[in-house]
């Protein structure tokens, strides 16, 4: 009889504190990750949408090959005109 | 039932139940974090998928600059001169003469004009494109030749020596109009005068006789240099 009141003690006075403290670690461990994985999400997502414009980077490639172009027809014509130094 | 026993099965219950709570509240936890992976996941995906073209084609722009770059670079150091392309350059774009060129090493040393000092643009293009005057590279130290606030009188300075300085020994451009001093005629064949043009009020009438035109000619001269 008396070592059930101490096995009643040890439950309620050791294992119970023990396994609550440890749980909550664990609970604590994880909440502090869900805003840090929130805030990756955001930026990825963010920066998804940033790289929208890329596409441009097309349009932006054929404007400088035409621009060069356009230069070295100037300059061939600038250099028939022109005298060297 | 003995009272130990109930108090052991009160206790494991409480055991239970603190786990049960702190695993389901984990579990809800560890579903948050997964759902916002999910969510970065498909944004670096996206990122991947987007930025993927950006090696190829910022490569070909910047090939394509580079080509643009050696043509005026070397286009302007053929036809300018080493001087004085580096002293357009720092002209322009002031301290960029200490870079140099990119095709051109030796211009890392060459001394720049005070070209954008002496001249605006506007005459530095015109003195180019018009001739070959080396412009500032007589005295690239020196004093600026003109004042930059009157540079419309200075770049006259750049062309053949017909009226800037001496426009009164031009002759003057007629007037026209039937009130016009000086009449003119129609003539009957091209490029030939019936007579020389006579002053409203001049006085005598032109001679038509043989040799008339070469006098008449000879007086309206001296009239215009007595004008």
């Amino acid at each position: 009889m008396t070592l059930e009141w101490i096995g009643d003690a040890i439950l309620l006075l050791v294992v119970l504190p023990v396994v609550v403290y440890l749980l909550r670690g664990v609970l604590n461990a994880a909440n502090s990750i869900v805003p840090s994985a929130q805030q990756i999400a955001a930026a990825a997502t963010a920066g998804s949408k940033d790289l929208d414009a890329t596409a441009l980077l097309l349009t932006t490639q054929d404007q400088v090959q035409k621009t060069i172009e356009v230069a070295a027809d100037y300059g061939g014509s600038l250099d028939v005109i022109l005298d060297n130094a | 039932m003995p009272a130990a026993g109930v108090v052991m099965i009160i206790a494991v219950l409480l055991i239970v139940l603190a786990v049960v709570y702190y695993l389901v509240s984990t579990i809800v936890a560890l579903q948050r974090i997964t759902n916002a992976l999910d969510e970065a996941i498909t944004g670096v995906v996206g990122i991947i998928e987007k930025s993927a073209p950006v090696d190829d084609v910022v490569t070909s722009i910047n090939t394509n600059l580079d080509a643009g770059v050696d043509l005026l670079e070397g286009l302007l150091v053929k036809k300018a001169g080493m001087d004085d392309a580096v002293g357009l350059v720092d002209g322009l774009y002031p301290g960029a003469a200490g870079e140099g060129f990119r095709n051109f090493p030796e211009s890392k040393e060459t001394k720049a004009p005070r070209i954008s000092e002496v001249y605006t643009k506007g005459t530095l293009t015109l003195a180019r494109l018009g001739r070959e005057a080396p412009i500032a590279a007589a005295s690239p130290n020196g004093p600026a030749l003109r004042n930059p606030s009157y540079g419309s009188l200075a770049a006259r300075a750049l062309y053949p020596e017909v009226r800037q300085t001496r426009p009164s020994s031009m002759p003057r451009s007629p007037v026209i109009g039937t009130d016009s001093p000086v009449q003119y005629e129609p003539s009957e064949s091209p490029g030939v005068r019936k007579r020389m043009p006579v002053a409203v009020g001049a006085g005598s009438e032109p001679s038509t006789s043989e040799g008339g035109v070469v006098k008449s000619g000879l007086a309206f001269l001296r009239r215009l240099k007595n004008e």
